[in-house]
């Protein structure tokens, strides 16, 4: 199976993910044992084209802890790098952090 | 002696060598945080506006390939403060064992001031972005907005300049009759990333429907409107009154496209809005034209 990759966006710049999700999310996966990557802010990364975002999409098996998905993707995109199809981008905005912490740490679907 | 970490060697760096990202290390060569240190310290670089990586007992940092790398960890071993590796990548050791979550943030912002790492800017990232399985390229962003943000790439609209941007204001998104304008940090949905439902579509149809009534041309419903107020304000010669009048015009303006009061403060001139309005249109319709162009010589062809 190939390893996880969790990315994380801490949206340090808005108020728009309630903080207290956010901040759960963060406590759980640090107090997990699964490595992954948390960026301040992927607005921000698109925003000046981090070269870091290129390199954090580039695995099939990741899952995003941010906003909506569609935001996210387009985010990607407009630092010309494609997330791949099978990435899974999981909501802090409208979901609870148990419930994204539960599908982040949840294994891959594919073997 | 320093110890193997498993870390980038090979790949070249390839793009901005001022990337720069903080590894909490737990791989070879170092002990585990003690409970609730890595969470106070992946925090705090957070919020210092710094990318972390979380590097697990048996990890490596070996996928980071670009820019500048500082390991923060607890090591077994002596490390050296500076290496580069073969792929180019500079890396920073710094022991944190016994160190608190602030004076480990402090560590980084000395190594990212050494490495001549700029300090992210304190802007709120608000910009646009293109949601490419929605947008038609009609142009309408491009014409209506004032400030530059958008520009045309073969015949492609595009978000080139997102700096220019004006933050908290949605307004070309608000006039974008597919709804393929996003502000990721904007409060409601579709503009914020949300799906885009069948009303949406609809209300938006309904505004662009609204937009016909005035003549297609927003900025040419102002001008015709600044005209009469200023024949008006020459017959009434009402300092007050006009001034209320503009205040009215502008409170609707700004409700009905949600753009928050300090970007009409930042507007120029109206002669300056009707030039750059005029030029925007301009860009706009020679981008239509070319793509228009373009689509016949290829039916044509096939």
């Amino acid at each position: 199976m190939k390893p996880l990759r969790v990315l994380y966006c801490h949206c340090t710049y808005a108020n728009v993910v309630p903080k207290a999700t956010k901040d759960e999310v963060l406590k759980q996966l640090t107090e997990s044992d699964i490595p992954f990557d948390a960026v301040p802010d992927l607005c921000e990364m698109s925003a000046k084209k981090d070269p870091c975002l290129a390199e954090l999409a580039a695995d099939a098996n990741l899952k995003i802890a941010a906003c909506y998905p569609r935001a996210v993707k387009w985010l990607f995109h407009a630092v010309g790098v494609k997330l791949p199809d099978t990435a899974e981008v999981l909501n802090m905005r409208t979901d609870t952090a148990d419930a994204v912490v539960a599908k982040l740490l949840e294994p891959p679907a594919t073997p | 002696m320093s110890i193997p970490l498993p870390l980038p060697l090979s790949a070249p760096p390839p793009a901005s060598a001022a990337a720069f990202r903080v590894a909490v290390y737990e791989g070879t060569g170092a002990d585990p945080f003690p409970p609730g240190g890595r969470t106070a310290l992946v925090t705090a670089l957070l919020a210092k506006g710094l990318t972390v990586s979380v590097v697990r007992p048996g990890g490596s940092a070996g996928n980071i390939i670009a820019g500048t790398l500082l390991v923060l960890g607890h090591f077994t071993d002596e490390q050296p403060d500076h290496a580069t590796t073969e792929g180019g990548v500079n890396v920073y050791f710094r022991n944190v064992a016994g160190k608190s979550a602030d004076e480990g943030v402090e560590l980084a912002v000395q190594v990212r001031a050494a490495a001549s790492i700029p300090e992210p800017p304190k802007w709120k990232p608000w910009f646009p972005v293109i949601d490419y399985d929605r947008c038609t390229n009609c142009m309408q962003c491009l014409s209506f907005c004032l400030f530059d943000v958008y520009g045309v790439n073969e015949g492609k609209i595009q978000v080139q300049n997102n700096n220019k941007c004006k933050t908290d204001c949605p307004a070309c998104s608000r006039v974008c009759p597919e709804v393929a304008i996003l502000f990721p940090k904007y409060r409601h949905g579709p503009i914020n990333g949300d799906v885009v439902s069948a009303d949406d579509v609809r209300r938006e149809s309904m505004k662009v429907d609204i937009s016909s009534l005035l003549g297609g041309d927003i900025y040419a419903a102002l001008r015709d409107r600044n005209a009469k107020f200023k024949s008006r304000f020459s017959k009434e010669r009402d300092a007050d009154k006009a001034l209320e009048e503009r205040q009215k015009c502008l409170v609707k303006l700004g409700e009905k496209l949600d753009i928050p009061p300090e970007v009409f403060a930042s507007l120029p001139s109206p002669d300056e809005i009707q030039r750059k309005a005029a030029e925007a249109n301009a860009k706009a319709q020679a981008a239509l034209a070319v793509n228009r162009e373009a689509q016949t010589s290829a039916t044509e062809n096939s």
